[in-house]
């Protein structure tokens, strides 16, 4: 659902030195105190990763341990190899990269072009359409999810990614309209102008001028719904209950309710699946250097 | 992972993929016909470009929400299940304003009425809101300068937010656990009493704290950190030559230059927490009453206590709350001035 689980990466302006930086009046001692200060939150910020790493690695006759210990005695990969070949996990993984791939994609090419309308058209309804979008952003998700419930076992969707898919792919597309239309607000309209004067119409310059220049705003936008889609937890869980049909979400939550002692299970799993999802993020965050909140809510 | 699951989910999504594909198709067709052809109407265009999402958000969004509306007037329950008609009036459901009545006059949940539920979600969303803007400045404020490491320090402090948020959820959950959960053993190497953070209602208040303060601070920080880069270092070269310290040009530089970042940072994170189903579901294990706030109320009374026609009426009272209160908030600050032109 849409809400809290849709994160924009903002604006990360890299250039231009600033006066702080430019200054350099910090003293030995004040330079001291801040990378303390920053290692303390850098170690809050990592310390339950590393936990997950060291539960990951205890063998099997150790999982409970009220001794406090980071790397643990007789540390193994068994977990590892348990969740990988002797559970459903990577069934449950292949379900939600499946689903999620799917909903991404119709996310993205709705959203696509309708946000270049909003950005190069006037037309009746634009400043009201404007509105609602930004009105849906409100909804709580427990809110849509009673209808979407009853709604789908009315329609007979339930336990199946019929309905998952059709409910999850407009979710994302508000936010993602909003973050395209500024994008392609900040792309001068000369250069689409110009390629009008070269003969294309002016679909034709969208698609070939502005979409290409827009690209890394429409792989953010990919990103944003597919990492929205892939950590959905309520949706599969009002609407998937067989166990193979699962996505990983709520098949990691049955884990955890299923083998309440098997935290090396848990911890196994969360890391496989943590690493490919925070890579990609950080990957994403680092070129992102367009202003998306700048483009998308106008200060 | 059998080959018959796959096929299955490959061929499910597919089909799905293809029948959307197809109707988008069809509505472009009449679209085309009947604005373009017929009509001959000047802003067919883009409205053409607007038409999917347009129908896939009326589809999927409002209609959805009329819909609640519709059983937000009726006794739908599990006992009552099925398809109200309008109303619920064929069916004899029907109980006019009754619902929300309720909402205000006995228990959403099994004990808890609406003006505590109110209460525990306005202290979530204080604090909230409160620690990630105070936490994300400082950290911010850390990392605006020349300094060795701080690309490292930025992705470390960045993980949070990247971290899937239920493998957090479910991480933080564990480690709140009495005996061994690293809080407490971590709390006994500095000779604190261990503490029930997952079963006595004020520990597990702090506890969904605690861990969305932890979830929410780099977002805040990323934010602000962009908007100190966007500041000319004029100003601080300027109010440096006029003798200003570095508390003043904080004051009277940095704070009102952040005011734009700011102001919509603050609002989206107060619609966020108020909002967060996934902090206050996972981190409250034991179902505690007192450490549910309004969107969680809904979901466990729609879902747990099957109570649908109250949920739906629930579920609007707490949406035109939160309506309510952006409006103000939105025109108070005008912060959204020009985001239309």
């Amino acid at each position: 659902m849409s809400g809290p689980t849709v994160t924009p990466i903002p604006a990360v302006k890299s250039s231009g030195a600033t006066a702080r930086q430019g200054r350099r009046t910090d003293s030995r001692a004040k330079r001291l105190v801040i990378h303390a200060l920053l290692t303390f939150a850098a170690i809050v910020a990592l310390f339950p990763a590393l936990r997950v790493l060291g539960v990951a690695m205890r063998p099997g006759n150790r999982i409970l341990d009220s001794q406090f210990s980071l790397i643990p005695e007789g540390a193994t990969f068994d977990a590892f190899r348990h969740v990988l070949f002797e559970t459903d996990l990577p069934l449950w993984l292949f379900n939600s990269l499946v689903i999620t791939t799917g909903t991404a994609l119709v996310g993205l090419l709705i959203a696509a072009t309708s946000a270049y309308a909003f950005a190069r058209y006037k037309f009746p309804g634009r400043g009201l359409g404007l509105t609602l979008l930004l009105m849906t952003q409100l909804i709580p998700a427990a809110m849509l999810l009673v209808p979407l419930y009853i709604l789908a076992v009315q329609f007979d969707v339930r336990d199946s990614f019929v309905g998952m898919v059709i409910a999850l792919s407009v979710t994302s597309v508000p936010f993602s309209i909003w973050i395209l239309r500024g994008y392609y607000e900040t792309v001068p309209i000369e250069l689409e102008e110009a390629a009008q004067i070269d003969g294309c119409s002016k679909l034709e310059a969208f698609w070939r001028v502005l979409l290409p220049l827009s690209t890394p705003a429409l792989a953010i936008v990919f990103l944003f719904n597919f990492l929205a889609a892939w950590n959905d937890f309520f949706l599969p869980r009002i609407l998937l209950s067989k166990e193979e049909l699962l996505t990983w979400t709520l098949g990691l939550a049955r884990f955890q309710q299923q083998f309440q002692t098997q935290w090396n299970d848990l911890a196994a799993s969360a890391i496989m699946i943590s690493i490919p999802v925070v890579a990609l993020f950080l990957y994403s965050s680092k070129w992102l250097v367009s202003g998306v909140t700048a483009g998308g809510v106008k200060g | 992972m059998s080959l018959e699951a796959v096929t299955t989910a490959i061929t499910q999504v597919g089909l799905t993929l293809v029948a959307i594909a197809f109707l988008v198709v069809v509505l472009e067709g009449l679209l085309y016909l009947l604005l373009v052809r017929i009509l001959r109407y000047r802003h067919a265009i883009p409205l053409m470009l607007v038409a999917p999402a347009a129908v896939g958000l009326a589809v999927l969004v409002v209609w959805p929400l009329l819909w609640e509306l519709n059983v937000s007037f009726t006794k739908m329950s599990l006992r009552n299940f099925g398809d109200p008609g309008f109303l619920g009036l064929e069916r004899g459901w029907f109980v006019g304003f009754e619902n929300y009545g309720q909402v205000f006059s006995q228990p959403v949940l099994q004990l808890t009425g609406f003006w505590q539920l109110l209460g525990q979600t306005v202290l979530w969303t204080a604090a909230n809101v409160t620690l990630h803007v105070l936490g994300g400045m400082a950290l911010a404020l850390l990392l605006h300068r020349q300094m060795r490491g701080k690309g490292i320090y930025r992705a470390l402090i960045v993980l949070p937010w990247a971290i899937p948020q239920v493998i957090a959820l479910l991480v933080w959950r564990t480690e709140y656990n009495y005996e061994y959960g690293a809080v407490n053993q971590l709390l006994g190497m500095i000779g604190v009493a261990p503490i029930q953070w997952l079963t006595e209602p004020v520990p597990n208040f702090v506890a969904m704290i605690i861990t969305n303060v932890w979830l929410g601070i780099p977002f805040m920080m990323v934010i602000i950190l962009g908007g100190l880069q966007s500041i000319s270092s004029d100003y601080y070269e300027a109010a440096e030559v006029d003798g200003a310290t570095s508390r003043q040009a904080f004051r009277n530089i940095t704070l009102p230059l952040l005011r734009p970042v700011l102001t919509p940072a603050i609002i989206l994170g107060t619609v966020w927490t108020f909002n967060n189903i996934n902090v206050p579901f996972f981190i409250n294990p034991n179902e505690l009453e007192t450490s549910d706030i309004l969107v969680t109320a809904i979901f466990r009374q729609a879902f747990q206590y099957n109570r649908y026609g109250d949920a739906a009426a629930f579920a609007f009272v707490v949406f035109l709350l939160l309506l309510v209160f952006t409006v103000f908030y939105v025109r108070f600050t005008g912060s959204l001035k020009g985001a239309y032109e």
